[in-house]
């Protein structure tokens, strides 16, 4: 199966606002979440977009 | 041996050396070996004998020998397609795709070549049989010349104005000028492009032009090109690190991001200013006579 514009993982250090993801990283500080979400990005070979301060989401194109 | 196998053997040599001739290889790498080549001028070669035995036939009242012809034109449609299979199929490999348009531009190249090829090879036993063999020798040149002009297209520099524009971030949004490019969310991946990126302006200096620039296929084809000529940063698996081309919708301008691994920019600005403009993409909106009614 071939995924494209699919949101494959969500970073956040702020859980109270993801709704029901496919998978969800908590995170404590914002050194965490860029760190994971670089890893998550070389992993999953997708982009991390920030959609603002405390949510990351990883996207396949 | 008769009294045309001068003349046909005149013809096949002005028309394989007419397709050594277009056969270079240049900037775009294609072909560069000796197999991909020896491809070309062996059917360069078929088409030269075609062209050459077409005027010998006719005078020699065997008209059906003209059908051969349309043989000819069956087998080079095969040569596009060759060419498009062999190109798409490698282009998946590419850092930075050359694009369906590019390719499909470079396939009608090469068929049209054979017949440029058949059309020179023609013309100059035409000459020789004529006059004599040195009629047919500047007839030959001047079909060459007008394969020549016929073989040039347009470049990106005569219809768009180039201009530098370094790449700037505003919050995760990169953007060129006043152009959203896209969201780029790891500081680390951030100062890469800031490192490496370079930005360029293209604007549009009329209305058919910036219908042109606006075909994806024409934009993949200024990336592809600024990519192999000045090296791309990136490797497989770093989407985030991808040359794009964006468009302003309010004035058509086309924001051209790239991430090369040579940052000159005098070199970039002639690089996407020699860029051809795909046939394919060529749009002539004000060509359409619209106080007619019809149509």
């Amino acid at each position: 199966m071939v995924l494209e514009k699919y949101i494959l993982a969500v970073i956040t250090t702020n859980p109270s606002k993801i709704p029901a993801a496919p998978a969800v990283f908590s995170c404590d500080s914002k050194e965490e979440m860029e760190s994971i979400a670089g890893n998550l990005e070389a992993i999953l070979d997708g982009i991390a977009h920030a959609l603002n301060d405390e949510l990351y989401v990883i996207v396949k194109h | 041996m008769n009294e045309y196998t001068l003349p046909i053997l005149f013809g096949i040599t002005t028309g394989t050396l007419t397709r050594l001739y277009m056969l270079r290889t240049d900037y775009r790498q294609y072909p560069t070996y000796l197999h991909g080549k020896i491809i070309h001028l062996a059917l360069g070669f078929i088409a030269a004998g075609l062209g050459a035995v077409a005027i010998p036939s006719i005078l020699n009242e065997e008209f059906t020998a003209i059908t051969f012809l349309t043989l000819a034109a069956s087998q080079f449609r095969e040569v596009r397609n060759m060419e498009r299979n062999t190109l798409t199929e490698l282009d998946s490999y590419e850092m930075v795709p050359r694009g369906k348009t590019y390719i499909e531009g470079i396939a009608i190249a090469f068929e049209s070549r054979n017949y440029l090829v058949i059309f020179t090879s023609l013309v100059s036993v035409l000459g020789y049989l004529l006059f004599n063999i040195w009629i047919g020798i500047l007839f030959a040149v001047i079909s060459l010349i007008i394969s020549k002009i016929l073989m040039s297209g347009g470049r990106i520099a005569d219809i768009v104005d180039v201009e530098y524009m370094e790449p700037r971030f505003d919050g995760a949004g990169l953007y060129v000028d006043n152009i959203y490019i896209m969201n780029i969310g790891l500081p680390q991946r951030q100062e890469e492009i800031l490192r490496y990126g370079m930005g360029f302006i293209l604007k549009p200096k009329n209305f058919n032009s910036r219908s042109t620039i606006a075909n994806l296929g024409q934009r993949q084809a200024i990336l592809h090109d600024v990519s192999t000529a000045l090296g791309v940063y990136r490797d497989s698996g770093t989407p985030a690190l991808v040359p794009l081309a964006k468009r302003d919708l309010d004035d058509g301008r086309v924001a051209v991001f790239v991430l090369p691994q040579e940052k000159n920019i005098d070199k970039a600005l002639k690089i996407i200013g020699a860029v051809p403009t795909l046939e394919n993409a060529i749009r002539m909106p004000t060509e359409r006579n619209t106080s007619k009614e019809g149509s």
